[in-house]
């Protein structure tokens, strides 16, 4: 056995140390969240195009079905994440604030709710290519937060290829530990998922990189590893944002990614811990994404919970299930603090991106009074990649998008760690994002034009 | 002796290399047509892009090459247009004239607040976080963008919050139509007079609930109205944008939140700025 606890575990550079607030919930085992009467399954719950609607308005579906296919290569497939009848194919409330088309299902009461088609599947006498298309037929999109179709990150462009699959299990959010739970409770399907992601790729090695706050699920892991299987367990030191794809390659193999390039350019690809495992149900089970384990966290909810809740699942639902919320409530996040998003009602539905929700109350909400800037530079220590945070938040207020250009603010990830260090409460990550989306509409704009 | 060798010989070299650079001069110059220079003058040099094309420096070139026509150029209006085409001796082309039009009548004495925004005051930050503080998703946030946006001064925030585009300023070039994260501005034809405030898709009690003045899609408007001009649409009233001539106020007077309306120029009342917007 490695001595986790000795000192020295490896890391990135820079970054920033919230606490892990994890305690509510990293004991507490995965429950099964209970059915519910209607689902709600918005037809872009991912990073790019949104899906196409292939069933209709008072057709049945089951379990597990296909009722949207993918519009495009960046896109997903939706499934019925239970047996019922579409009600619905309209406008509904989305977690992103906007109202998005969503396909509304009404469960039958009587169904068993068994899976559309249930079966293992050989992965074995499968090709890489054929491993793919079943993994874009399933739906799968980074279960981490950030929704990116997982065939995408999966597909490696010709002329391209991959020495290692690094396994994203940082979880360096405060409050969440879905995957945390997911690895202790999970081990079999993980491995499963990481050895078809590895023929897919045909990476030699395989690294599953996570912090030592999750020291149970780093030992049960190391000791259940299949002797055949060439994967390393990676214990690294918490900090924020170690899960960042950047930050994690660079913790684990010590390799930095060049600006504007992505990780597969030094032969590596990286895919959550939570993804794999659902890959694994997808061979095992031949279970598409129709539920995913949603941490229900933070001082504001009476019963703090790991949950598996069907997707589609609209949050007061969810919020009853854990005895209500406290009164004084007043956030509730999707994802963590630190890069999860506000909703404005709990009449959202559960998407695929949904890793936790984090409830808040008045107690944990600091002064957001903004003071100038004091030139204290935390900011820039803060920054994982090197940027002037700074001198960009100037610019951002000034409205000169064009200047941030020159400082390189398309390399910001938007891991907010400028923000949390500023002593001012500057809002810089929120003025980045801004002026990123502009300056890319701006640059379609001018390669539309010639 | 020696020395005139040398002179001789770089004498020789500069007379080649003379005859070189008039050969160049010759064959390989670039005949740039003066016009489109005198043309690029008489353009406002806003380099706004509304024409269609990259700037005003572009704009002369397809100009002079025939492949556009004066009128093409909004901010100018009709006088520069007209000058550019008895300077280019062609025609000047009818541009019927364009304002924008805000799609969204609920200020804060109408439309409330759902939650508390603290942050970058920016629309299109405040859009990201769950969509703004606004109760009614598609409504203007009120944080100005859209002034900012506008080089030609033709947008105030007036005193409920909601921009106020100045008809006789706004040059049709669509800066405020590209920077609101809620979509919600339209460039109409000054011809257009019938217009439905709202992109509320909302029905009933529902819409009126979060706006006083939300379409709630009741279709009395598309009912009185010629058949065919207003469609229902997701709840929404949807007025077709190139039937001039069927436009009626009639539509109007039914409508129970006033969310359309007929209007002449200018579609709210210009306010006198307040102290702090002046300051800026
Ligand atoms: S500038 Fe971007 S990458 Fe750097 S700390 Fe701020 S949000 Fe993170
Ligand atoms: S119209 Fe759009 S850009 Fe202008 S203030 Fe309203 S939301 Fe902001
Ligand atoms: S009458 Fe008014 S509320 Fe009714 S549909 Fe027309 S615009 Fe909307």
């Amino acid at each position: 056995m490695f001595n986790f606890l000795s000192h020295g575990n490896k890391t990135f550079d820079r970054g920033v140390h919230p606490g892990d607030f994890k305690e509510q919930t990293r004991t507490l085992p995965i429950e099964r969240m209970p059915l519910v009467d209607e689902y709600i399954l918005p037809l872009s719950q991912h990073l790019g195009g949104p899906s196409k609607a292939v069933v209709s308005v008072g057709e049945k579906v089951i379990r597990g079905q296909l009722i949207a296919e993918p519009a495009g290569f960046v896109s997903a497939a939706l499934h019925a994440s239970v047996t019922g009848t579409v009600i619905a194919i309209e406008p509904r409330p989305h977690p992103s604030g906007r109202f998005v088309e969503s396909i509304v299902i009404k469960r039958d009461p009587y169904s068993a709710q068994r899976l559309f088609d249930e079966h293992a599947t050989d992965w074995k006498k499968m090709e890489p290519a054929e491993l793919l298309r079943a993994i874009q037929q399933g739906g799968f999109v980074g279960l981490g937060g950030a929704a990116f179709p997982t065939h995408v990150k999966l597909s490696v462009p010709p002329g391209k290829k991959v020495d290692f699959f690094m396994i994203n299990a940082a979880e360096c959010e405060p409050y969440l530990t879905s995957d945390h739970r997911v690895m202790l409770e999970q081990p079999e399907a993980i491995f499963l998922g990481i050895r078809i992601c590895m023929k897919i790729l045909g990476a030699k090695r395989a690294y599953l990189g996570a912090e030592i706050n999750k020291l149970d699920a780093l030992a049960q892991l190391q000791s259940q590893i299949p002797a055949d299987l060439p994967c390393e367990i990676v214990p690294l030191e918490t900090k924020y944002p170690q899960g960042a794809e950047k930050m994690l390659t660079e913790a684990v193999l010590k390799r930095e990614i060049p600006s504007g390039k992505l990780p597969i350019d030094i032969q590596v690809v990286v895919n959550n811990v939570g993804t794999v495992a659902a890959i694994g149900d997808l061979f095992r089970y031949n279970q598409p994404v129709i539920e995913r384990v949603v941490t229900m966290t933070g001082p504001g909810i009476q019963n703090p919970r790991n949950l598996l809740i069907p997707i589609g699942t609209k949050l007061t639902e969810v919020i009853e299930f854990c005895g209500g919320m406290k009164e004084d409530v007043r956030q509730i996040l999707f994802g963590g603090p630190m890069m999860g998003n506000a909703v404005r009602s709990t009449d959202v539905p559960i998407t695929k991106g949904t890793s936790g929700v984090v409830f808040f109350t008045e107690d944990e909400m600091v002064s957001t009074k903004e003071y100038p800037c004091i030139r204290c530079m935390r900011c820039v220590d803060a920054c994982p990649v090197y940027l002037n945070p700074t001198q960009l938040g100037a610019l951002a207020r000034a409205g000169h998008y064009d200047d941030m250009m020159d400082l390189n603010i398309m390399d910001c990830m938007e891991c907010g760690s400028c923000s949390y260090a500023c002593p001012s409460n500057i809002p810089l990550v929120q003025s980045f994002r801004v002026g990123k989306a502009l300056l890319r509409e701006k640059m379609a704009r001018e390669r539309a034009e010639g | 002796m020696e020395f005139l060798t040398s002179v001789g010989f770089l004498t020789g070299l500069s007379i080649v290399l003379a005859l070189l650079l008039v050969f160049a001069n010759r064959k390989l110059s670039v005949y740039e047509d003066p016009r489109i220079a005198q043309v690029q003058d008489m353009l406002p040099g806003a380099n706004c892009g509304a024409c269609g094309v990259p700037g005003c420096a572009a704009f002369s070139e397809e100009l002079v090459a025939g492949k556009a026509l004066p009128s093409g150029c909004s901010v100018g209006g009709p006088e520069t247009a007209e000058a550019i085409a008895s300077f280019l001796g062609i025609d000047a082309g009818s541009a019927e004239r364009k304002i924008a039009r805000l799609l969204c009548a609920g200020g804060c004495d109408v439309a409330g607040d759902i939650v508390d925004y603290a942050g970058f005051s920016s629309c299109r930050a405040a859009a990201t976080v769950a969509g703004g503080s606004k109760a009614c998703t598609w409504g203007c946030l009120g944080l100005a963008d859209c002034e900012v946006a506008c080089d030609f001064d033709a947008i105030h925030m007036g005193s409920t919050g909601l921009p106020v585009v100045d008809a006789d300023k706004c040059t049709a070039c669509g800066d405020c139509v590209d920077i609101c994260p809620k979509n919600l501005f339209e460039l109409h034809s000054e011809n257009q007079k019938l217009l439905v405030q709202c992109k509320s898709l909302l029905a009933g009690d529902d819409a009126t609930d979060l706006c006083q003045v939300a379409c709630t899609g009741c279709g009395i408007c598309a009912a009185d109205a010629p058949a065919g001009l207003i469609e229902m649409k997701n709840n929404l009233a949807i007025v077709d944008k190139n039937n001039f001539f069927d436009q009626t106020e009639i539509a109007t007077l039914r409508c129970p939140t006033g969310a359309i309306i007929w209007l002449d120029g200018q579609q709210f009342p210009k306010e006198q700025r307040s102290a702090k917007l002046q300051k800026i």
